[in-house]
């Protein structure tokens, strides 16, 4: 199965040229832990956004919490810039059931009012349980629900997909 | 001892630092690191004990600990509720566990507990609900462990690490909760040298067995140190026949600038509070440069926060 599965920078790369046409170098790029913040980070190069990635660990925010407790490593998010009044590229790896970027947009909404977010992402895997649509999608893939498709970088910061 | 973690080794209630491993220190730690940046944000407030209750049970006064508490669990989004026993109903003879069953009745899910007499936290943890946390707020000469891992991640902030640090801790050794929790603290993250420095009659006995070295004079405890944490000398101390009168105190073991020139010239200086200026520590000592007394407790906020999302993510198992 991984055989099938498509390059990840690649992917990034046709990412990047759908996003581009409309991109406004203002935008803060913000990249959801950890996955979310290497796409991000590439995305930041090919676009040539104007402010440092932002960088979301949406672990305090999550739905889960009473039932899985806290995630035993917690990084701290750090925006550069203030958002208020400002477009956002919120990116993430994969979107799966949404939770994840419910819970993204609470906490940036933590830091200020955005003028808008849109939503970046290299995989939709199908399986969605909230409302929450990509704007940009590298790849739509259905993968089965028993099944986990991962984004992993290498040493030499290659990106890789694959599926569990 | 560790009737205060899990079978599985995570954090159910907060007692006492004796005996928690490194890695569990070194957790709470990292996870304070990353609420730091909550009390800076346009929103103050994380959701995550939204919907939980917090009682704090302060069967003795303190205002910072308590209100530091109160802070972190708001910053949760945790519903909390004081409660300031010694005015209320412990004088009309209430027993303490009555006091914990009528909360727990109220669906308390924490208790932040202070009290004069040593046990009292882990006395209330073996009682309530298995559900329910404990958190140790300050009980008797016992332990004070949020203060001790406040304390930790202020030395860490300033000096990155623990493995090469001399560290002296000054004064009422003897009566001191917060001086037993981070010496408990500093040993298990591998400070190599842990200092205590006061006069006899304020050291415990075999103090030595704590792992630290002893010193009786300023001059040669302070020489070199990297952290030196004075301790508050309690007023009624001097009542007693331990101490001679606070001038004499200070003359010997209060923190001067000319003392304080015998440690690092980076050495930070810190202190629990409240302080005796005077007593303990000059003022000049106390608001100059290499005191970081107020980031403790602007610190102080986090790592309770840490205290209590850790606590409540391991009780909903």
């Amino acid at each position: 199965m991984t055989a099938s599965l498509p390059d990840a920078n690649a992917l990034i790369d046709s990412l990047a040229a759908t996003i581009a046409p409309a991109f406004d170098p203002d935008t803060l790029i913000v990249g959801i832990h950890t996955g979310g913040v290497w796409v991000a980070e590439r995305l930041h190069a090919l676009l040539r956004a104007r402010h440092p990635v932002g960088q979301l660990d949406i672990s305090f925010y999550r739905d889960d919490f009473s039932r899985i407790g806290l995630h035993p490593q917690v990084k701290p998010s750090s925006l550069p810039v203030d958002l208020e009044g400002r477009a956002i590229l919120l990116v993430d790896d994969v979107l799966y059931t949404g939770r994840t970027i419910r819970a993204a947009m609470n906490e940036l909404f933590d830091y200020g009012r955005p003028a808008s977010i849109r939503l970046a992402v290299l995989i939709d895997r199908g399986g969605h349980e909230l409302p929450v649509r990509p704007d940009y999608t590298g790849a739509a893939l259905a993968v089965p629900a028993h099944r986990n498709i991962n984004l992993s970088r290498l040493d030499d910061g290659h990106l890789t997909l694959s599926i569990a | 001892m560790n009737s205060q973690l899990t079978s599985d080794g995570r954090l159910h209630h907060l007692l006492t630092l004796d005996g928690l491993p490194r890695a569990t220190l070194t957790q709470i730690l990292d996870t304070a690191e990353s609420f730091m940046d909550v009390g800076e944000r346009e929103v103050k407030k994380v959701p995550l004990l939204r919907g939980k209750s917090i009682f704090n049970l302060f069967f003795e006064p303190s205002t910072r600990t308590r209100t530091t508490f109160e802070i972190a669990a708001k910053r949760l989004s945790a519903d909390v509720v004081n409660l300031n026993i010694a005015t209320s109903s412990q004088t009309k003879g209430e027993a303490i566990l009555d006091t914990v069953d009528n909360l727990s009745a109220m669906h308390a899910d924490m208790f932040i507990v202070r009290h004069s007499q040593s046990g009292a936290a882990h006395f209330i943890s073996r009682h309530v609900a298995p559900h329910i946390s404990v958190v140790n707020a300050g009980d008797g000469r016992h332990a004070h462990p949020t203060q001790g891992l406040l304390d930790m991640f202020t030395i860490r902030r300033y000096k990155g690490a623990f493995h090469n640090l001399t560290v002296a801790i000054v004064g009422d050794v003897l009566h001191s909760r917060v001086a037993r929790s981070q010496i408990h603290a500093l040993t298990t993250l591998g400070v190599p040298e842990v200092r205590v420095i006061g006069p006899k009659t304020l050291l415990p006995a075999g103090v030595e067995q704590m792992g630290v070295k002893v010193f009786h004079d300023m001059e040669t405890g302070l020489r070199d140190c990297d952290v030196v944490i004075m301790l508050r000398l309690q007023n009624e101390r001097m009542r007693g026949a331990l101490l001679p009168s606070a001038q004499e105190y200070f003359k010997f073991f209060g923190l001067t600038p000319e003392k304080l020139a015998r440690a690092k010239p980076d050495a930070i200086v810190m202190h629990p509070g409240p302080m005796n200026r005077g007593v303990e520590i000059d003022s000049e000592v106390a608001d100059g440069p290499q005191s970081v007394i107020l980031p403790q407790v602007t610190y102080g906020i986090a790592v309770r926060m840490a205290v209590m999302a850790l606590l409540a993510g391991a009780a909903n198992q």
